[in-house]
């Protein structure tokens, strides 16, 4: 059996695994009857038919012939790893650091994943981004953020 | 009568001052991201979603429907000038009006542009004035069978009128069923699919979905691309005033355009992208001899999409105000932001919160008249701001998102869960699978469960009752009849072409 769209065929695996995980993962719950329906009736049946759907998605990317094999391509690590390791630091950074020493690394750090990168144009970046989010989010808006980093544990 | 004094509570609302500044602040927002390729509406009213908390409902809302139709005047700006659209409706506006633009007529097609959009939006909003009392009348004699298929009907609708995989489409909304479902149950009161994480028993929040895959999954999606060069004729945009041959060919368009995007707008899963390519689509069919063939500078192939799309993005606004089911992505977030709120969308808004909803319609007009002035004399600043490159850009975009998600509730966890839909939207991207329908069956998952259950009960567990009564029987029906029609193998090929940039 040859795979005739790399994509279809892995977004109709994707699917039915999910589809197969929400259905199963339902079976934990009540089902009740469809006369009292439990909380396991609605997630059950759409697992079930995300299964189905996924599975019509695969047997179409193995039977019908797209063009050029529809390849998924080269997948853009850099830009996609700096960036979801830039959101966690966020989120670890945020309450402990405070916004005036957080933002000013996810910028550089996020600048990185671009394609060109110049030390003057991230730091200048950093300092508009983290005095223009002071203004808009704490000042204007009068969020809770932490601004200045937790010192003693506190 | 009541029309008309209802139109005048709106306008009392929509003209102080407090909202006269939302909104040109949501059109000045909107024109802004309209402008800078890579940034839509959807990702940035997710963003703003966290900021409306310390406004009221009305001022917040009006500066999000200023985003979202605003967009729609910036963006055709790009297409022209750049042949870069900044917004997807925008995509036919580039074939005609970058044309022009390389011919010296840039200002002729901005203009035609931008009136062509007032004049729609000015129609657009008498539409949803116009419409939303009888189909609020209508919404009074429906029980929770009628609004399950409703909401069947408005996803299977959001898809079939989509281009692109059908069947994948259908798997992404079902997706977005299933991630909603991820909750505490309402009936029982059992967490479920919660793996004992308590942020999880009250369910992933739709800003968090919506930023992920829109706001970080597209700014990874632009840098993984490679660069394409851009000629911008900045410096040959002068004689904004179209001429008088060119306004006689014009109107014809903007009126047919206008028509056509108000229908399309209010049909689920329409709004302003489904618009401008079926305007293009007919202007091509009914312009026999034009002066200039399109795809070489035509200006009805300017003035009807962009007249279209404008439409398109008002009256997508009556099924949210009217019935609470969002036809497209953006109005998934109006949804969210009403409930934001404290404000449960449906019929029932227009007697609860009169204000609201005749001033949301009256600031659509205002909003309209702000945008025209915004972007005919001031198109200068716009186009200076083409200028920016994409490396000062998307940190902002970076920074704007993070906070946005650690605000939400002020916990780190949001901002873990948009990490992980970042990562879950490029998949998606790489995959071709359409995120929108994904969002679109997150909204109304819960909805549609609540309804589905209710109905359930009310008949004892007889399924039959979705057929038997009449108005679900037939939601349900026209359901099927759009995949089927999709299916056709005729239509199959129409809508493949329609979705083509020839």
């Amino acid at each position: 059996m040859k795979i005739k769209s790399q994509r279809d065929f892995w977004s109709g695996l994707m699917f039915v695994i999910v589809g197969v995980v929400f259905a199963l993962g339902s079976t934990n719950y009540s089902f009740g009857s469809s006369a009292q329906p439990g909380p396991a009736y609605f997630p059950f049946w759409l697992g079930v038919l995300l299964t189905v759907l996924g599975g019509m998605v695969l047997f179409k990317a193995l039977s019908i012939e797209s063009e050029g094999g529809d390849p998924i391509g080269a997948i853009a690590w850099k830009p996609l790893l700096i960036l979801v390791v830039a959101i966690v630091f966020f989120g670890l950074a945020l309450p402990r650091l405070g916004l005036a020493l957080t933002l000013p690394i996810l910028v550089t750090l996020s600048a990185l994943a671009g394609k060109e990168f110049h030390w003057k144009d991230a730091l200048l970046n950093s300092v508009v981004l983290t005095v223009g989010s002071w203004a808009i989010f704490v000042w204007g808006l009068k969020l809770v953020i932490p601004v200045w980093p937790v010192m003693f544990g506190g | 009568m009541e029309l008309l004094n209802n139109l005048l509570l709106g306008f009392h609302v929509a003209l102080t001052w407090q909202n006269l500044l939302y909104a040109l602040g949501g059109a000045v927002l909107g024109t802004l991201i309209g402008v800078l390729p890579g940034l839509g509406p959807v990702a940035t009213i997710a963003m703003l979603l966290p900021s409306i908390y310390s406004l009221d409902a009305t001022p917040a809302l009006i500066m999000l429907a200023g985003i979202y139709y605003g967009a729609q005047y910036g963006g055709s700006t790009t297409a022209i000038l750049i042949n870069v659209p900044g917004e997807s409706s925008s995509v036919v506006t580039a074939i005609d009006g970058y044309q022009m633009a390389r011919q010296g007529r840039a200002g002729a097609a901005l203009a035609v542009a931008g009136l062509g959009s007032f004049f729609a939006g000015c129609v657009g909003t008498v539409i949803i004035a116009a419409f939303a009392q009888p189909l609020i009348v209508m919404a009074a004699n429906f029980g929770p069978a009628e609004y399950f298929s409703l909401m069947v009907m408005g996803l299977v609708g959001a898809v079939v009128l989509a281009s692109g995989s059908l069947i994948k489409a259908i798997a992404m909304i079902v997706l977005g069923l299933l991630l909603g479902q991820i909750n505490t149950d309402v009936i029982s009161g059992t967490p479920r699919f919660s793996f004992d994480i308590p942020e999880l028993t009250d369910g992933i929040g739709f800003v968090v979905i919506a930023m992920g895959l829109f706001g970080f999954g597209e700014i990874i999606a632009n840098l993984g691309q490679a660069d394409d060069e851009r000629e911008v004729f900045t410096h040959k945009v002068e004689g904004l005033w179209p001429s008088r041959q060119d306004f006689q060919e014009a109107w014809p368009s903007v009126v047919r355009g206008t028509a056509l995007g108000s229908v399309l707008g209010v049909l689920p899963g329409g709004g302003a992208l489904l618009a401008s390519f079926a305007s293009y689509t007919l202007e091509k069919k009914i312009v026999k001899n034009p002066r200039i063939p399109f795809g070489k500078g035509a200006i009805q192939g300017v003035a009807g999409p962009e007249s279209a799309n404008n439409a398109g993005a008002q009256t997508s606004f009556i099924p949210m105000l009217t019935l609470g089911i969002p036809p497209n992505a953006v109005m998934a977030l109006m949804v969210g932001a009403m409930t934001i709120k404290g404000i449960q969308p449906g019929p029932q808004v227009m007697t609860s919160n009169p204000e609201l909803f005749w001033g949301l319609i009256a600031s659509m007009w205002v909003g309209n008249l702000m945008l025209i002035v915004l972007n005919l004399p001031l198109i200068g600043i716009w186009i200076k701001l083409l200028t920016v490159p994409y490396r000062f850009l998307f940190p902002a975009i970076v920074v704007f998102c993070c906070i946005g998600t650690y605000t939400l509730s002020n916990n780190s966890f949001d901002v873990y869960m948009t990490a992980a839909f970042a990562l879950v939207g490029y998949v998606f991207y790489k995959l071709s699978c359409e995120p929108a329908p994904l969002l679109l069956g997150f909204i109304l998952g819960p909805m549609m469960e609540e309804n589905l259950r209710r109905a359930l009960l009310l008949s004892r567990g007889d399924w039959g009752t979705f057929l038997a009564r009449p108005l679900s029987a037939g939601l349900l029906i026209a359901a099927l009849l759009m995949v089927v029609l999709v299916l056709l193998p005729t239509i199959k090929s129409k809508r493949d072409a329609a979705f083509q940039d020839d």
